[in-house]
């Protein structure tokens, strides 16, 4: 293995990892606020479809991100208002959520399938990216960058902001938080509305970026696996980077398992992201403890102020 | 934003006319939002509407497309109904069924000469056990270490279908397929027939009709149904009462896994014909939605599945007659759940307006004297 081959491996990871993080630290953030929303999948395919058909129409990848944001975010408010306002079932919604996505989004984008784009160009620091090796981490695309700056936004709000603190608070115990006067509703509408902002930044990704085209389906699985990071990762911002890189790295290796000399069917390969999140929620959910320590409490739960 | 110029207020009762209502509501609007799309589309409502939901079924043979795709649609349906009555979310019953497609279509298509006049009760009987081994490791995941079922059964989804794709890449593969994804046909012998002349569809339809026969009677007169229900009603409760948790989710997801293997194997040994890629377009992932617009009833599955069929059908036809896409088909399906888990509000809930609850909160303070 030389460098440059470990370089181009390293350099991968971090790109199929940055649509994990937008997705699963969106979720996050949904999740500490006590609401489960399985949409995620459906936030991103249809966040993937509007965010290639707006950029391919107006040729600008920003127009194209703004209206993925839209797009997932009024998704996302639907849901919210059929949990928050309307109180039905949360997985049942959210299920319900990615099934609507995923029709929606190869209703609308039928005539997109196939077409070019110019993708998301890598960004140059200049001088800073024409250091030998370490160069490459300043020759990424500015969604990556993003996604970092996301990770100490998101990190930043929780622990060390009043809104954040809400927030969690919210999330333990809505029936105190409304005691104290604590707009849960609205927080709730809040997050679940960042979650769906997020998912459609994820879903963009996947169609401008990691893949510049649009195909029915494109995320094949990626939603669901942000739900699990973030089971995985214990409701902690830190560990959903640690495992995004992860599941990067696995995701990544079966593109680059005949430079390893391994001779393994690529069907066999591709399975294994989805083996991989069977088992690391086997790993941390084996003691009970682990999540009930750290999960949110009211996690899922619906809470109607006058009950 | 939560500003809404009514209010909530619990019934006393869930109230048995807006359950049975609901799904009609939901249907209804998914019309309305059906003529919607279609006249954006460019066409006239009522024709594509009836081109979609009247022209599939006018004939004998549309007939029998119709119970054709429900009897997958129903069977996978009945089984995910009864886990998520006891709050067991099986979502992944698509692997449950392509798992059941592949060990069922194995038998027909190795074993066919050794079993003789066996090998379809023998394909059949292994497509039930393939979903239910796959069933089954979501059951042992979330028994022995506590891990979602939701999130597991999913991921076996995708696993299933690779797995499916590396066997007819690979040993599977008809030799005399000109390279095509595809196993050879299977024998006659290993075939359900069709239930008449001119149809397709196959005595699948009729076991699925007794297999919601038997769940009805498994639900409503059985020890295990009742405790079943009572985990999804009250899981305190059942606790209390001693019921074991593990033992419903064993039963729920091997209910669920053996009806979608067996709605996978019928699939192939029935109209298909042989084991081949795309075996089916999300019958495992609709038949979610079948179950909750059946309000997880038997009798409401059945009459569900063939509507979610319905939907299918009029995808096809308006794709062949107004070149619309099929896709508007997942398009209509989403909307049915989003638009019942809307309407299922009114079950529990009545709607009061908020208006006139200050003004009299406001008064009470002056209608009571004040003490002497």
């Amino acid at each position: 293995m030389d460098s440059p081959h470990l370089i181009a491996i390293l350099v991968s990871t971090v790109i199929a990892a940055t649509p994990l993080i937008y997705a699963a630290l969106g979720e996050l953030v949904v999740e500490r606020s006590g609401v489960l929303n399985l949409g995620v999948e459906g936030m991103m395919l249809v966040g993937a479809m509007t965010g290639f058909a707006v950029s391919h129409a107006s040729g600008n990848l920003a127009l194209g991100y703004l209206g993925a944001i839209a797009a997932s975010t009024l998704l996302s408010l639907l849901f919210a208002f059929l949990t928050l306002t309307l109180q039905a079932n949360q997985v049942a919604t959210g299920l319900a959520l990615t099934l609507f996505g995923i029709g929606l989004s190869a209703f609308a984008g039928r005539n997109f399938a196939g077409l070019p784009i110019d993708g998301v160009e890598p960004i140059s620091v200049p001088g800073l990216s024409a250091i030998p090796i370490a160069g490459v981490l300043f020759r990424f695309d500015w969604l990556v960058y993003g996604s970092i700056a996301l990770y100490f936004g998101v990190e930043y709000f929780l622990r060390r902001t009043r809104a954040g603190l809400r927030l969690r608070a919210i999330g333990e115990s809505p029936t105190a938080a409304h005691a104290l006067g604590q707009p849960v509703i609205r927080t709730r509408y809040l997050a679940v509305m960042f979650g769906g902002a997020m998912s459609g930044i994820a879903g963009a990704y996947l169609s401008t970026a990691l893949t510049p085209m649009w195909v029915e389906g494109m995320s094949s699985g990626r939603g669901w696996i942000a739900l699990a990071l973030v089971v995985f990762a214990t409701w902690k911002p830190l560990r959903v980077m640690l495992g995004a890189y992860l599941f990067g790295g696995v995701t990544v290796m079966q593109l680059h398992a005949q430079g390893f000399g391994l001779d393994v069917p690529s069907e066999i390969l591709s399975m294994l992201p989805y083996l991989a999140t069977i088992v690391v929620l086997v790993f941390i959910c084996r003691d009970p403890k682990t999540i009930l320590l750290n999960q949110p409490a009211s996690l899922g739960r619906s809470f109607h102020p006058d009950a | 934003m939560p500003e809404w110029p009514f209010r909530l207020e619990k019934r006393p009762a869930p109230s048995r006319a807006m359950r049975a209502g609901a799904p009609l509501i939901a249907a209804g609007a998914m019309l309305i939002t059906g003529s919607i799309v279609f006249a954006a589309l460019g066409q006239s409502p009522l024709g594509a509407l009836y081109l979609f939901f009247v022209e599939p079924i006018a004939s004998v043979y549309g007939s029998g497309e119709l119970l054709l795709k429900a009897t997958p649609l129903m069977l996978c349906a009945l089984g995910l109904a009864l886990g998520f009555r006891s709050n067991v979310w099986n979502i992944g019953a698509e692997g449950q069924l392509t798992m059941g497609a592949i060990v069922g279509g194995g038998v027909a298509l190795f074993w066919a000469e050794s079993l003789g006049m066996w090998v379809l009760p023998g394909a059949l009987l292994a497509g039930v056990l393939g979903g239910m081994a796959w069933a089954a490791i979501p059951a042992f995941l979330r028994t022995r270490f506590h891990t979602s079922e939701i999130l597991v059964s999913l991921m076996l989804v995708y696993i299933a279908q690779l797995w499916l794709a590396y066997l007819l890449h690979g040993s599977w593969r008809d030799p005399e397929g000109f390279n095509f994804p595809q196993s050879k046909a299977f024998e006659d012998a290993a075939m359900l027939m069709p239930l008449g002349e001119g149809v397709r569809v196959t005595s699948a339809f009729i076991m699925a009709l007794v297999l919601a026969a038997l769940s009805w009677i498994f639900a409503s007169k059985t020890f295990a149904g009742y405790r079943m229900l009572v985990a999804g009603l009250a899981p305190a409760a059942a606790a209390y009462a001693g019921f074991s948790e593990k033992k419903n989710i064993w039963l729920a997801l091997l209910i669920g896994g053996g009806a979608a293997g067996l709605a996978g194997v019928c699939e192939v040994v029935g109209p298909i014909g042989r084991l081949q890629q795309g075996i089916s377009p999300g019958y495992g992932f609709a038949a979610i939605i079948v179950a909750f617009v059946g309000r997880l009833h038997p009798l409401g599955i059945v009459l569900a599945s063939l509507l979610m069929s319905l939907l299918y059908l009029g995808g096809e036809s308006v794709q062949l007659s107004l070149q619309l896409p099929s896709a508007v088909t997942g398009l209509f399906q989403g909307a049915l759940l989003f638009y019942l888990l809307a309407a299922d509000l009114f079950v529990t809930y009545r709607i009061r307006t908020a208006r006139r609850e200050p003004a009299r909160r406001a008064a009470e303070p002056e209608a009571v004297p004040p003490p002497a």
